[in-house]
């Protein structure tokens, strides 16, 4: 009994010496994914760009959190009349982390580095329609395109497209150099990253004195590090099953709020007998989209009848096409010759949409007579074995990155669509820079992929988070890859 | 015991060597590409391979492995394919957590087990030995994540004396970094004690049983002294074997364990590495553990001899 009553004593003059050491000028954030490195334009990882976006780099325009594009480094731009040059006028002043000035140089380089023969860049098509980027003077960067499109400056605020300097980038995997509100600090591999204010910043300073991302993947410790109060915010909650309970707890409130992130039942088109239109209609008529929702995401999703996110102004809500009817789907396979069903297989890469949503999924179709076989794998093999051999039936992906629905266009792609009817409204949306008839042309390409039933649309998947009640300012959406800091503070 | 010591010695290098190809052929078999993974599902098939080329992956798989050897041998581990960093300073990293904390759990349940152990063996039959059984029934019988979530419910979220998990470094101060591992350290530490305690009973009631066990209470031992004096020199042997293979699990097993504290240690390297294919990260740390595994082995074969003075003229 001696020994524990000064285990207690010790155990409490620990837990008060950090409860003094805590200040409200600093921020601890939980994500579930740590960065393998910090370089955002050279690796695909959501994790780098969580750390990186906004907080530590910055683009010619970037994201706002309602998906709004607005100005970045660029302080403004001009289009010429045939939309093919773009000339940006960058702010005056901006100097990298390090000291050394932010100028058109570094924006050649950037692009150039990126649109390069051997460039690891991730979205290499993004800059795929630049052909030249020429340095008008140290303040202004003319970009010229091969055609009109009507999604650069888009495309520009990606995480992708950050500008970097020369200067530090053999570096930027371990000790990146921005231009943003905040420095890159500390990396203790395997648990946190540092970030600390920078006082030099061109725009409008960051609250916070310094921030820091700590690393937490399992989800009852998500969970466990919450509630003990050991961070002040995750985002990205990996428990939405455990959300009530912070609901319900006057000290947290619970952040929930839209992604770019489309969960898609794929359909491998050119497999039979899935290759036959009526078999995939069958299935998404199978599918109860509710009851995935609310079995594998507890609730929070919003239903999507095709491949474009909900609260995308020129959305189309096409779940009519696809509504919940076995009885239909069972006449569907009938007409297609398979009046006693079929056996397909059902590759599950590690998500707990997947995972989750594929059992579900499963039930659903055995009840109109299709047969599943699931297998689980993990990324990297779902990546060679389904994304690339193509070799599956079905599978489940939440598509994250934002206006994705070009992928459509690509015969190669996984999923294998691709019509010559689809790549034409496609080449059209790029060369048209009218929003109403960009618009338009949006809505078609929508209408197109879900009355081919290209894929079974499940849901927008939503963003979940938990912070402190007093924490203001975080991003409840996620149009990108995010957790900018930059203008997060305290409530007293 | 020199002669007895060189040919432990040449065994474990043999061991090694079949153990580098195994682990080798096993890991690249596997499906799945470190430069795919990394860049996601929208890179085009071109930046795909020119980031193979930049990691080195272009080269045949025999070459690579000879690479990786003569690379060890010279105690270069490579760099990681996903963290660009070397994988010796990513070990070292991550061996600062996973070391003290299996030292630590080891330590823990030595202490607890073998008093407990030598208690029961001591009160065979009464009431003191059945509770030291059934106590070590159920900490064999409750899996070790399941305790630690409840000592995080209990003395993190609700008594809030510990942090829930993470570690702040030892740099941050030795005490901080021993009670950032206490909760992980006794959550090892249980069941691997209950194992022990019972093994040690066990073994020292086999000893109760021995012609020289009777031999000294004859001599006029109390059967307490003839225990402790006799018994448990005797009683060790199989006790040090389960140490030894203890601490090599609690070196690489603790990886649920460091997933509920989250804690940065070697488990948690080897698993983020498998899922992410950092094929040279998971190569190098597990001919690392298979390392430490033969190397604990072959301390516990010479503390065998140590023990037992017939084991060093024996082949």
């Amino acid at each position: 009994m001696k020994f524990s009553a000064k285990a207690v004593i010790l155990a409490s003059a620990w837990t008060l010496s950090a409860g003094l050491a805590q200040a409200q000028t600093s921020i601890t954030v939980g994500s579930q994914l740590e960065p393998p490195h910090l370089d955002p334009t050279s690796a695909a990882a959501g994790a780098i760009d969580n750390v990186v976006y906004s907080n530590i780099f910055e683009g010619l325009t970037r994201f706002m959190a309602d998906g709004s594009v607005v100005a970045g480094l660029a302080e403004s731009w001009e289009i010429s009349d045939d939309g093919l040059t773009y000339t940006f006028k960058l702010h005056d002043g901006v100097t990298f982390h390090d000291g050394t000035g932010m100028d058109a140089e570094d924006v050649k380089f950037s692009l150039d580095r990126a649109r390069a023969e051997d460039s690891t860049n991730a979205q290499k098509p993004l800059f795929a329609g630049i052909t030249d980027v020429t340095v008008i003077d140290p303040l202004t960067v003319q970009v010229t395109l091969s055609e009109p499109n009507g999604n650069f400056l888009f495309n520009m605020a990606w995480g992708d497209a950050v500008i970097v300097a020369p200067e530090s980038i053999e570096t930027i995997t371990s000790n990146p150099i921005g231009t943003g509100a905040f420095k890159f600090a500390d990396w203790v591999q395997g648990d946190r990253i540092e970030i600390v204010r920078n006082d030099d910043y061109w725009g409008t300073p960051a609250k916070l004195e310094s921030a820091t991302f700590k690393f937490i993947n399992d989800p009852t410790a998500a969970f466990g590090a919450m509630m003990a109060e050991d961070i002040d915010a995750f985002i990205g909650f990996p428990a939405p099953e455990n959300l009530p309970q912070f609901e319900a707890d006057p000290r947290f409130t619970v952040l929930v709020g839209s992604t770019e992130g489309e969960t898609i039942l794929a359909i491998n088109n050119k497999m039979p007998p899935m290759d036959n239109i009526l078999v995939r209609q069958a299935i998404t008529h199978a599918i109860d989209r509710q009851a995935i929702i609310d079995g594998a995401m507890f609730g929070y999703g919003t239903p999507i009848g095709t491949h474009f996110a909900p609260h995308n102004p020129a959305y189309v809500d096409l779940t009519g096409n696809s509504e919940y009817d076995p009885e239909k789907s069972k006449a569907l396979l009938a007409e297609a010759g398979l009046a006693d069903g079929f056996t397909t297989t059902l590759k599950l890469p590690p998500p707990s949409y997947a995972r989750r949503g594929g059992e579900i999924i499963a039930a659903q179709l055995r009840a109109v007579g299709i047969e599943t076989e699931i297998t689980n794998l993990e990324w990297a093999q779902w990546l060679e074995e389904a994304f690339r051999g193509k070799d599956f039936g079905m599978t489940i992906v939440s598509h994250t990155e934002p206006m994705d629905i070009g992928i459509y266009g690509n015969p190669d792609y996984y999923f294998q669509y691709g019509t010559e009817e689809f790549q034409a409204i496609m080449t059209e949306l790029n060369s048209t820079t009218d929003p109403d008839a960009r618009n338009a042309l949006m809505a078609d390409a929508q209408r197109n992929i879900s009355e081919n039933y290209v894929n079974g649309y499940l849901f927008q998947l939503a963003a979940l988070g938990v912070a402190k009640a007093n924490v203001v300012g975080i991003w409840t959406n996620q149009p990108t890859q995010a957790i900018d800091l930059t203008a997060v503070y305290w409530a007293e | 015991m020199f002669r007895y010591a060189l040919r432990r010695l040449s065994s474990l290098i043999i061991s090694l060597a079949v153990a580098s190809l195994v682990i080798f052929l096993v890991v690249e078999v596997a499906p799945g590409d470190p430069a795919s993974y990394m860049l996601g599902i929208n890179a085009q098939p071109d930046t795909v391979a020119a980031l193979r080329a930049e990691l080195g992956l272009d080269v045949p798989r025999y070459q690579r492995y000879f690479d990786w050897v003569s690379g060890l041998m010279r105690l270069d581990f490579g760099t990681s394919y996903t963290y660009r960093t070397p994988v010796a300073e990513m070990i070292s990293d991550r061996m600062r957590v996973s070391l003290p904390l299996a030292v630590y759990a080891l330590t823990l349940s030595t202490l607890i087990a073998f008093p407990a152990g030598i208690y029961a063996a001591s009160r065979r039959g009464k009431a003191g030995d059945t509770a030291v059984i059934g106590l070590s029934q159920l900490g064999v019988a409750v899996p070790n994540f399941w305790f630690a979530m409840m000592m995080v419910l209990v003395f993190a979220i609700n008594l809030r004396w510990f942090s829930a998990g993470g570690f702040p470094g030892w740099e941050k101060g030795f005490w901080g970094g021993m009670k950032a591992l206490t909760l992980p350290a006794i959550s090892l530490a249980l069941p691997q004690a209950a194992i022990l305690a019972r093994v040690m009973r066990s073994s020292l009631l086999d000893m109760l049983d021995e012609d020289f066990m009777r031999t000294a209470r004859a001599k006029g031992l109390s059967r307490r002294h003839a225990l402790w004096k006799h018994g448990v020199r005797n009683a060790l042997i199989p006790v040090l074997t389960i140490l030894g293979l203890q601490f090599s699990f609690l070196l690489a097993g603790g990886i649920i364990i460091e997933q509920v504290f989250f804690l940065p240690g070697l488990g948690r390297l080897v698993f983020q590495s498998i899922s992410q294919r950092d094929l040279i990260v998971v190569e190098s740390v597990v001919m690392l553990l298979v390392f430490a595994v033969i190397c604990v082995n072959f301390l516990v074969d010479l503390a065998y001899a140590a023990v037992d003075p017939r084991l060093r003229t024996r082949t």
